[in-house]
């Protein structure tokens, strides 16, 4: 067991860094080199005031009429991702790995704020989940990866918070843990997870193509 | 006996994609449909494909899903899945029929009015993707037969309805002799270089239209517009081909637009109430041809009367009495960016304008554009079907007391006239022209 701890929260940590980090630069850097090769005029196109009108708009909860048309959504949709990111960034025992290690720390979230979003990314990957079942426009695009991505970013806030109460199993929980967060950490690049890189620079286009070009707005 | 009411499934025949798809091999589907995805596409197709999370968000913002009672399939992200998803999966290796069904979907179950553009919280370019399925369909050469002609038509005399050279210039004599009974020094000013405009019309108006010509001579008469207008092909520019995806015709024709002002060496083009011309000669067409934004400036109709009535160079002599309603065409609203100037052109000549609901870039689509309604007779129900929710909207402005639609754009116009028949809203459907022309200062 001991060996297995180590194995995953020592080689396969950095391992899953390395892809997390290079893959997305990876990711990053062929799009641009297929924008600089083939489609070299979107360049011209980006603006950078209308790219950071469009972000901050659609990064307001309820600022743009698709968001107020689906209001459970949107207050799940930013709980969900603000915990997402938040969570693991500021967990005092991730903070603490961190401090053992390299003698570095930072703010941490008080312990029963973060069981709390811990369970409302928890919650709110039920709720995504439910809706994939139970609404036929979604349901109609929905694939199987659709639910095995859901099911990966679940997995480290499960697990994670089962280790946390130490109920069962702790060694095995926890390894699961380390495991579940490093599979989703590299999925990030070469998933659909890749929103996370790529929604912004999309975003940031088609603002830049309502502001500047069509005069428009686009929310 | 009466037989029991059955929804008889309608089988849509059409010729251009019938005869299209006899013509196919699996090498061929398989090689042009990696020429346009891998080929020709770039970051922009993958960004879109690998960022989309199949959310369904973008649903509601089309009128054909919203007018199918929410049939999943005519959500914009449902048609991506029927046709680019496939596609791609497949890496090229679908049947014939697919591709005859994919083309209908692209060609006549979206308008491409970027509407669910808005609606994506990625901001995914939904109708760019369907105009890519529409560009394999077409390098197949499995095109809707009518807008298929339409592309013909403009391939060989550069406008839309095989419009002969003296036709044209028949029909603009015609309309200054017929505009000069009311103003008899009125001159519709032909190959005159150095004007300060050219105004430049859609093939429909003198084919069918014509006298759209002869109000837009009177306004540009009264208004004292140092105008003229080309006697050469050029003149036209609309532009089927950017919807059929024959790019290489749609550079040609608007090469030859951009030329003939150049000629003429106008200080700009005025263009009539046109949506798709406007996308074509500001969005697609100059990009084409390698112009970030047009090389000669364009100004749409809208922005055209705006400016006359702002500079009173055109005042009213009474606003229009009847209520009016204002449809915002896609092209130059999403497009353009011209709905407040619309309202403020529709105020000065209008004594009521009642909104109808959503507006703006919000508007519903008429369903017609995007080349829909060019694909001709045998779509016509796919267009009513696929917009019911743009009757309620009218039926709704029309309880509030709206009596005439004004549509500028043409595929509007045509596209709303349909709707409007065929759900008996009872509107009267007018251009901007029309009323402009009614309620301006003329010489006694």
């Amino acid at each position: 067991m001991h060996s297995i701890y180590n194995f995953v929260s020592g080689p396969l940590a950095w391992l899953a860094f390395i892809l997390f980090i290079g893959g997305c630069l990876y990711r990053l850097i062929s799009l641009m080199v297929l924008v600089h090769r083939k489609e070299k005029f979107i360049y011209s196109y980006m603006s950078l005031k209308y790219s950071l009108r469009s972000i901050f708009r659609w990064s307001t909860p309820f600022a743009t009429e698709n968001m107020r048309r689906h209001p459970a959504l949107t207050i799940v949709a930013f709980a969900f991702h603000i915990c997402l990111i938040l969570t693991p960034l500021f967990l005092l025992a991730h903070v603490t790995l961190i401090e053992e290690s390299w003698n570095l720390s930072w703010w941490t979230l008080p312990e029963g704020l973060a069981e709390i979003m811990t369970l409302i990314v928890v919650a709110a990957c039920v709720f995504f989940l439910v809706r994939r079942l139970v609404n036929p426009e979604v349901r109609y695009v929905t694939s199987v990866s659709d639910y095995i991505l859901l099911a990966i970013v679940a997995a480290p806030f499960i697990t994670g918070f089962l280790v946390y109460y130490q109920w069962f199993g702790y060694q095995t929980l926890l390894i699961l843990h380390i495991l579940s967060g490093e599979v989703m950490l590299v999925a990030i690049p070469f998933t659909r997870l890749s929103h996370m890189l790529f929604a912004p620079l999309t975003r940031a286009y088609m603002g830049s193509e309502f502001g500047g070009v069509r005069h428009a707005r686009d929310w | 006996m009466t037989e029991a009411a059955v929804k008889e499934e309608k089988k849509i025949t059409d010729e251009g994609l019938e005869v299209g798809v006899q013509n196919l091999t699996a090498e061929r589907i398989q090689k042009v449909i990696n020429r346009v995805l891998k080929g020709e596409s770039g970051a922009r197709l993958k960004a879109y494909v690998d960022t989309c999370v199949h959310c369904g968000l973008c649903s509601e913002a089309c009128h054909y899903y919203l007018s199918h009672d929410k049939d999943p399939q005519y959500s914009p992200v449902g048609k991506v899945k029927q046709t680019l998803w496939k596609m791609l999966k497949a890496r090229g290796n679908v049947s014939a029929d697919f591709i005859k069904r994919a083309s209908e979907i692209a060609s006549t179950e979206c308008n491409a009015c970027k509407r669910c553009a808005m609606y994506c919280p990625f901001g995914i370019d939904i109708a760019y993707m369907m105009l890519t399925v529409r560009r394999i369909c077409h390098l197949l050469g499995v095109t809707p037969l009518y807008i298929q002609d339409t592309a013909h038509s403009h391939a060989v005399t550069m406008n839309q309805m095989w419009i002969k050279d003296d036709e044209w210039i028949d029909t603009l004599q015609w309309q200054e002799e017929e505009a000069q009974a009311e103003i008899p020094t009125l001159r519709i000013p032909l190959e005159r270089e150095g004007a300060d405009i050219m105004y430049s019309v859609i093939g429909p108006e003198p084919k069918f239209q014509a006298q759209l010509l002869y109000q837009a001579a009177v306004i540009m008469d009264v208004a004292g517009v140092d105008w003229t207008m080309p006697a050469t092909p050029g003149w036209d520019n609309s532009d089927m081909a950017m919807y059929t995806g024959d790019n290489e015709i749609m550079g040609r024709v608007k090469r030859a637009h951009f030329e003939t002002a150049a000629r003429l060496r106008v200080n700009r083009i005025v263009m009539g109430e046109c949506g798709h011309a406007f996308r074509s000669v500001y969005d697609m067409g100059n990009r084409w041809l390698g112009w970030r934004m047009p090389p000669i400036p364009i100004v749409h109709a809208i922005d055209f009367y705006y400016e006359l009535i702002q500079n009173k160079k055109i005042t009213i002599t009474e606003k229009f009495k009847e209520p009016v309603t204002l449809h915002d065409p896609c092209n130059v609203i999403r497009g353009g960016g011209l709905a407040e100037k619309a309202r403020y052109v529709v105020n000065a000549i209008c004594e009521e304008l009642i909104e109808m609901h959503p507006n703006r870039e919000h508007n519903y689509c008429c369903c017609a554009g995007g080349g829909v309604i060019n694909c001709g007779p045998p779509y016509k129900m796919t267009r009513m079907d696929g917009n019911r929710i743009k009757a309620e909207q009218l039926f709704a402005a029309k309880s509030r007391g709206a009596k005439i639609l004004i549509a500028p754009c043409h595929n509007c116009h045509s596209g709303l006239e349909d709707i409007n028949h065929h759900y008996g809203l009872g509107y009267e459907i007018k251009f901007i022209s029309d009323i402009l022309y009614e309620v301006m200062d003329k010489p006694a």
